[in-house]
């Protein structure tokens, strides 16, 4: 099945507010044989959030697809505006709220590159051991849900269970399950508690055993195949050229990685660790390679506890932070994606300016282009394989 | 003992007696396999707890409960709706559960019809449910429900095929379409002169079993043939407009018709309530507790299926009917007839 529509369908620039307003009022229910408008979301299970689908359809074939984003503004990029830079962690956290220690990391580099600190070795090192946690916690919910998606009950439970493992060690480190607000500029707030890397130890082999189920269970499950294989194909120019970005790009066969290629924020070069890549630029390759990222996450884990270095975990900074007048742009391989803050400081105690670059925003933008002609029961797959998360979109 | 299915009772006492057994009969069988499969067994695949609290021994008052807030949830039909088609539709989906379980023997006087055409009624009327989903995603004025509502259609049509040329080989063998004469066919047939546990159809027809199993959870529209309902994407297809009571019509319809299909599945494939050697009052007494035993084994079969796979799509479920199980089922009974033929 390719993503070629079956008969010419009109081009997609109609204006978009009529679909929306006919998918409000149009109660379509005679024997009609032209195109329905199927309203998906802002409630729906399948978009978790709020994202908003018009789907024009042809009896279950797409003829095109608009997302429509916004429910969920909640205006951080102005709101950190009148915040000074040690309080804008707490908002930052809730952009990707499944991974929110890697939303902090790039924010706190560019201060950081701004003010010419630096955080010390341990810090640096807790900090990457931290962002990789919360990848692996992203993915297990990935890996589940995407199985629910397609249609299987029980991946979504044992995701969500062996997520709790790398959960229960954040909340041991920063006292947060969710919004860990533990980055302080030159460093983190606290040392790892006692015993600590002993239980990551055991949580580790526990994720990469639950890596080798969800092998067996879903990648290994000849439905799942069948769903998700040669459906929803981002070559990977086409990818590139609307801006999607980390495993979903991988999947299409581009062999890039900021945390090897971009310039270096955390000490990943010190690590022995592999950029997985998958051909295909499918469904199914978008969930083997996040399958095989959350592995390598996990061996980048036993690494960093193994080789922590001793030293102090916070640089010396001034009492109150004033960040010298200057721009800094940070880009970092997150979760979902690339994700960049471009700062722009006055040399006051906030920034003037923050533009948040988030991932998901730019892997949805390309709906309209992947969603022509699949079925309904696709888009869905689709949407679920793009990984995306509704506070990530609209920041 | 005075022997009390030999009591004449008059006409009209039999019937009444008859009728409130299977009334009660459905909704009994849907909880039992609610119960057991939904709550607990998917509870255990799924590593979690499931309902602990209600009724004090794991649960098990946790569904009666759920019916009981059923029925005093508000009755919302869409403004859109076609009231009466919408009102009509869940009781013909209940009404044609009802309608196989009269056939179903327990025994070899505890049956409610003693039908010739005992298969060919049970698969005919199992299919009149088509139509109340039909109607129920037809009338709620609702996309999500339209799609769900065709698609129910479409696939119902396409499994009723090898659902029925399953069933084939065991009439064949049989030769009967009785239910009733086709266990008591497996009781008194012998494997090779050994008539230790009679003789199962299974035994011969397991592709026929196979087949019968696959389109069942189709018919039933359980994953991996859920699409009609397909949550994900669907929300819950033809029933998304429906609460309260009607809603768990559909619900006693979904679990009452895999009581069914389990019970058809075992009276002619597993030897239904028959019990080698043992004849009279004791038959009529055992059999009901054999017929349930292999109900709740196919069930379980049935429902494993059910919560490990994913989704097939509506066009490969269409592919997966007309180019596998029609062709496997059509080659079925030329074998069966053929080695019938020659023994």
């Amino acid at each position: 099945m390719t993503t070629t529509p079956p008969r010419d369908i009109p081009e997609f620039d109609v204006d978009p507010t009529l679909y929306r307003h006919l998918a409000d009022t149009q109660m379509n229910v005679e024997l009609d044989t032209g195109d329905m408008i199927l309203n998906i979301g802002p409630q729906h299970p399948a978009t978790h959030g709020t994202l908003r689908l018009v789907v024009r359809l042809d009896g279950e074939r797409v003829v095109a697809a608009d997302p429509i984003i916004g429910y969920m503004h909640r205006g951080y990029e102005k709101l950190v505006e009148f915040r000074t830079y040690p309080q804008i962690t707490t908002l930052i956290n809730r952009i990707d709220w499944l991974s929110s220690f890697a939303n902090e990391v790039p924010f706190i580099a560019a201060a950081e590159r701004l003010m010419e600190i630096e955080a010390p070795p341990r810090a640096q090192w807790i900090r990457t051991t931290l962002t990789e946690l919360s990848r692996i916690a992203t993915f297990l919910l990935f890996l589940g849900e995407m199985g629910l998606q397609v249609g299987a009950i029980t991946p979504a439970f044992y995701g969500f269970r062996d997520r709790e493992y790398v959960l229960n060690l954040i909340e041991a480190v920063t006292g947060g399950r969710f919004h860990p607000n533990f980055n302080r500029i030159g460093g983190i707030k606290e040392d790892l508690p006692w015993g600590w890397i002993a239980d990551c130890k055991q949580a580790m082999a526990k994720v990469l055993e639950s890596c080798d189920t969800f092998e067996d269970l879903v990648v290994g499950n000849p439905i799942f195949e069948q769903r998700t294989r040669s459906i929803g194909i981002i070559p990977a120019s086409v990818g590139a050229s609307y801006g999607v970005s980390g495993s979903n790009l991988r999947a299409s066969g581009v062999d890039w990685d900021l945390r090897r290629d971009g310039k270096p924020y955390l000490p990943y070069h010190e690590l022995d660790w592999k950029v997985w890549t998958h051909p295909d630029g499918d469904s199914f390759a978008r969930y083997w390679v996040r399958l095989q990222e959350t592995r390598e996450s996990a061996r980048m884990v036993l690494q960093l506890v193994d080789g922590l270095p001793s030293g102090p975990i916070m640089a010396k900074v001034p009492r109150i932070i004033k960040v010298p007048a200057g721009e800094a742009w940070i880009n970092t391989e997150n979760p979902l994606g690339e994700m960049g803050y471009y700062v722009v400081s006055k040399g006051a105690t906030g920034p003037f300016r923050v533009k948040i670059r988030s991932a998901s925003f730019s892997n949805v933008s390309i709906l309209p282009w992947v969603l022509r002609g699949v079925f309904v029961p696709d888009v869905i797959t689709i949407l679920a394989s793009l990984y995306f998360i509704l506070g990530d979109i609209d920041r | 003992m005075t022997d009390l299915l030999a009591l004449d009772i008059g006409w009209g006492t039999t019937l009444g007696i008859k009728t409130l057994v299977v009334l009660g009969l459905v909704p009994m069988g849907a909880l039992i396999l609610g119960y057991t499969f939904l709550l607990k067994m998917m509870s255990h695949m799924q590593s979690r707890l499931g309902p602990m609290d209600p009724g004090g021994f794991h649960g098990w008052y946790q569904l009666v409960g759920d019916g009981i807030k059923f029925l005093q949830k508000e009755d919302i039909m869409p403004e859109r709706a076609d009231r009466r088609v919408f009102a009509l539709a869940p009781a013909i989906v209940v009404l044609s559960t009802f309608l196989v379980f009269v056939v179903i023997p327990a025994g070899p006087r505890i049956k409610v019809a003693d039908l010739d055409v005992g298969v060919f009624y049970a698969l005919a009327v199992s299919s009149l449910s088509v139509i109340g989903v039909l109607m129920a995603g037809w009338a709620s004025a609702n996309k999500y429900a339209l799609l769900g509502g065709l698609r129910a259609a479409a696939q119902l049509i396409a499994y009723e095929l090898p659902l029925v040329l399953a069933v084939v080989g065991v009439v064949v063998q049989a030769g009967t379409m009785n239910l009733n004469e086709i266990v008591v066919f497996q009781r008194d047939a012998e494997i090779f002169g050994w008539g230790g546990i009679g003789f199962p159809l299974i035994l011969t027809q397991f592709i026929g079993f196979a087949l019968f199993m696959v389109a069942t959870q189709a018919e039933l529209t359980q994953p991996p043939f859920d699409m009609p309902v397909a949550e994900s994407e669907l929300v819950a297809g033809y029933m998304v407009e429906y609460t309260g009571f009607r809603f768990l019509f559909f619900f006693i319809g979904e679990f009452g018709t895999a009581f069914a299909f389990s019970g058809l599945a075992a009276t002619l494939f597993l030897g239904g309530w028959a019990v080698p050697g043992v004849e009279g009052t004791a038959a009529d007494v055992l059999g009901p507790i054999v017929l349930f035993a292999k109900v709740m084994f196919v069930a379980f079969l049935m429902f494993w299926a059910r919560f490990t796979y994913p989704r097939l799509r509506e066009d490969q479920l269409q592919a997966l009917a007309w180019k596998w199980l029609i062709p496997i089922a059509l080659v079925n009974i030329l074998a069966t007839g053929v080695l019938k033929v020659a023994f």
